[in-house]
């Protein structure tokens, strides 16, 4: 035995002392300086033979036609560049960006999520390169809406969105609506709402007659956070969601804030939801949609293509219906995940042109061909299919009001959690509204001091 | 060098043969010798490298406040803390408790019961049901986790039975078992009973054949019935194999992380958050890296503590 303890208290002196003398974890690295227009090389073609090394997440059906056309594209444009391309579902990215950028030698150019837990983190670490200089070359800004911009842009501290430099540019839009059943709503006798208020009451003849109101699955809580917000912003103002969720006024425990979360535990508790809606799959939702499970549900425009082939001519889209008939709406979304550019990148002149070739016009009229939503609109193609044709009209609409708001954990690095978790408990109604928005709250509250 | 060289050559020994005596006599034939390092080098640079090296890291990392990206700053023991003042954490560590059971003592209890049976008769195509009880160790714990939830789904077999029940007539008790503020931690608990029993029962099984035979026929002429028999015989002849059946699944139950987070995430809210899931989603998700190591240097020292712990009690000390 004594020598055992003897051996022991070695081991722990040796571990001591390597935890001294072991330098600290991360290190200050320098913050990327911004390059003068004047001195980007846009002529490609002579950039010598380059492999890109690009990492994205476009892995679902039309998104990975459209990236991979537009690839092809490139390469054929210019034949001294090689595309490495690496795709992950988005959830797979997420966790895998942030060990690969801190290494030495990043991808070039990588999809990075727009928010506080991913984008201002990678900024504030000095890892994303800022695009300002190739912006004022390729004149990215006048192409797209300032709202849009802004979600892209960060301060070189990373302590505010929405303000300071350029860091990625995207590619499509997305937007949260709400998709209709037809064959269900004219069986029921109902109009499409035009009015919140029309909607609600809709929800309650459907209920009544035995249908299940919302198709809703909540196993990830993420669902929940984007249900809820679809309901803040028909119960406060766009800009004041906006200055929330960026970080400069308001509190979730706002009245009106508070009252959006009354609202989707009523719903709960009136039984509009999928039955045990916190056991179901987020997947599984539209799959269920499709079955005929639902009458309405609420759901991104990444759903459309998938539907669009399941259901034809039986399922609408609109925008969440605002509270006077006519109204401009608002509902969350924005543009899909921005293409950025790492700031260890060797060719940050042909990740540039990349990034600009991907999000011309032209690419525009491949994101349409491809079945997706262009973030802009496409000068020379229309969509076929009767509910992208919609889906597409409503974004044009959201975009000509500047009616989007930012998805709720771009808020806080743990709010899918901190906020998720609770809405989950709201809807099994074990929590009360104000009980849940406090914890947001403190969980906004101390990422807020912390920054 | 010496040392061999000695060995080698038994003339040269002789030669010094005065002053070295005393030394070499300390040591007995087959004793370690320094050559023996050189042996275990290989094995021993790949597991200071894949595990010692990380594991200090780890331990250095947990005394830091670290986002994983850029600089760090010191914390002292404020991670640890944190362990204790973080009510999400602390009911992380109790989910773990009642993991435990389900995972540790609950399997074992059944196994117990099923070898007590098979131990008092003859069971024709025994090989059958162990191969089929040992089957859920084989698979990978993901697959087993993507079927369970299949199996705990709203419209899910259990879901069905249930419902028939229900048809003939007993209370309605289907729900989404997995989305249950009350149910998901015991119906995650269940799927690693499910798992451990196969183990557990495979050890003892193996066990009750090295006890003699004669211990069972003494122990009925004297007129024991089943459970004297069972806590007579076959619990004492079962010690060393119920201690290792027991650190196996309760270090299974520490660092469960692939079943929580294929089924539920550790949802609904959090309440089947346990430790092992919340090294990841702090240290991946939330960026809290200090912290998630934190976790995991604590789990490292309770799964060393249980192992002690189970073979101390288990086996019994001088054993």
């Amino acid at each position: 035995m004594p020598t055992l303890t003897r051996r022991a208290a070695a081991a722990v002196a040796a571990a001591l002392a390597a935890l001294t003398t072991a330098c600290a974890p991360g290190s200050e690295t320098d913050r990327p300086q911004d390059k003068a227009p004047a001195a980007v090389n846009t002529d490609i073609a002579k950039a010598g033979n380059v492999t890109l090394t690009v990492w994205d997440q476009e892995v679902q059906g039309g998104q990975r036609e459209q990236i991979e056309k537009l690839n092809a594209q490139f390469q054929a444009k210019y034949p001294n560049i090689k595309i490495n391309r690496v795709s992950r579902s988005f959830t797979d990215l997420q966790k895998t960006l942030r060990l690969a950028l801190s290494g030495d030698s990043p991808p070039d150019v990588v999809e990075a999520n727009q928010g506080y837990a991913s984008m201002a983190q990678f900024v504030k670490a000095g890892m994303l390169l800022p695009l300002d200089s190739y912006d004022q070359v390729y004149g990215w800004k006048k192409r797209y809406p300032k709202g849009l911009m802004d979600l892209n842009s960060v301060t070189k501290d990373g302590k505010l969105i929405g303000s300071g430099n350029l860091y990625g540019v995207s590619l499509n839009g997305e937007i949260v609506g709400l998709y209709y059943n037809k064959e269900k709503l004219s069986k029921l006798g109902i109009q499409p709402p035009k009015t919140w208020a029309e909607f609600e009451q809709a929800l309650g003849t459907a209920k009544g007659k035995g249908e299940v109101p919302i198709a809703f699955g909540n196993l990830e809580k993420l669902p929940a956070m984007q249900l809820y917000g679809v309901i803040q912003d028909q119960n406060t103002d766009k800009e004041a969601v906006r200055k929330l969720v960026f970080g400069s006024g308001g509190a979730w425990t706002d009245a009106p804030n508070v009252a959006a979360a009354q609202k989707l535990a009523d719903w709960s508790k009136q039984g509009y939801f999928t039955k045990d809606a916190n056991a179901v799959k987020w997947d599984d939702t539209p799959v269920n949609f499709a079955k005929g499970q639902g009458v309405f549900m609420f759901g991104g425009t990444w759903w459309a293509p998938d539907l669009s082939e399941k259901m034809k001519d039986k399922v609408g889209f609109m925008l969440p219906p605002p509270a006077q008939a006519g109204a401009p709406s608002a509902t969350m979304g924005g543009e899909s995940l921005p293409w950025s550019i790492t700031s260890k990148s060797k060719h940050p002149d042909v990740a540039a042109a990349y990034i600009n070739f991907i999000t011309s016009p032209e690419a525009m009229d491949v994101s349409v061909e491809t079945g997706n939503l262009p973030v802009l609109a496409a000068p020379s193609k229309q969509p076929d299919a009767t509910l992208l044709k919609e889906v597409s009209a409503a974004w044009a609409e959201l975009s000509k009001n500047d009616g989007t708001t930012p998805y709720l954990d771009y808020a806080t690095p743990t709010f899918a959690d901190a906020f998720g978790g609770p809405l989950q408990e709201l809807v099994a109604g074990k929590v009360t509204p104000q009980q849940a928005m406090e914890k947001a709250q403190a969980d906004y509250t101390a990422f807020q001091a912390k920054k | 060098m010496t040392t061999v060289a000695r060995h080698k050559s038994p003339v040269s020994r002789q030669a010094t043969a005065t002053a070295p005596r005393a030394r070499e006599r300390v040591r007995p034939p087959g004793a370690p010798r320094r050559v023996g390092w050189l042996y275990v080098l290989p094995a021993l640079v790949i597991y200071a490298g894949f595990l010692l090296w990380p594991l200090v890291r780890g331990a250095q990392f947990s005394l830091y406040d670290w986002d994983g990206l850029g600089p760090a700053t010191w914390a002292g023991m404020s991670n640890y803390s944190r362990l204790l003042s973080d009510p999400v954490l602390r009911g992380a560590f109790w989910h773990l408790l009642v993991l435990i059971l389900f995972y540790a003592v609950l399997p074992c209890i059944i196994a117990f019961v099923l070898v007590a049976a098979m131990s008092r008769t003859r069971i024709r195509g025994l090989t059958f049901f162990r191969t089929v009880l040992f089957l859920p160790q084989v698979v990978a714990m993901v697959a087993v986790a993507v079927a369970w939830q299949w199996m705990y789904s709203a419209d899910g077999p259990i879901n069905s039975v249930l419902r028939g029940l229900h048809a003939l007539g007993l209370p309605d008790w289907s729900r989404g078992w997995l989305g249950d503020f009350t149910f998901a931690l015991p119906a995650v608990g269940l799927v690693g009973t499910w798992v451990g029993i196969g183990l557990a029962m495979v050890l003892f099984l193996a066990g009750v054949q090295k006890i003699p035979r004669e211990l069972y026929e003494a122990a009925r002429i004297d007129g024991a019935g089943p459970v004297r028999e069972f806590f007579t015989v076959t619990l004492p002849g079962l010690r060393r194999e119920l201690a290792v059946a027991l650190t196996l699944t309760t270090i299974m139950a520490i660092r469960n992380f692939d079943l929580i987070y294929m089924a539920t995430s550790g949802g609904p809210g959090d309440s089947t958050k346990v430790p092992a899931y919340e090294v990841y989603n702090r240290t991946f998700n939330t960026g809290e890296v200090g912290l998630g190591c934190a976790i995991g240097v604590t789990l490292a020292v309770l799964a060393f503590l249980a192992t002690a712990g189970i073979g101390r009690l288990v086996e019994g000390r001088d054993s």
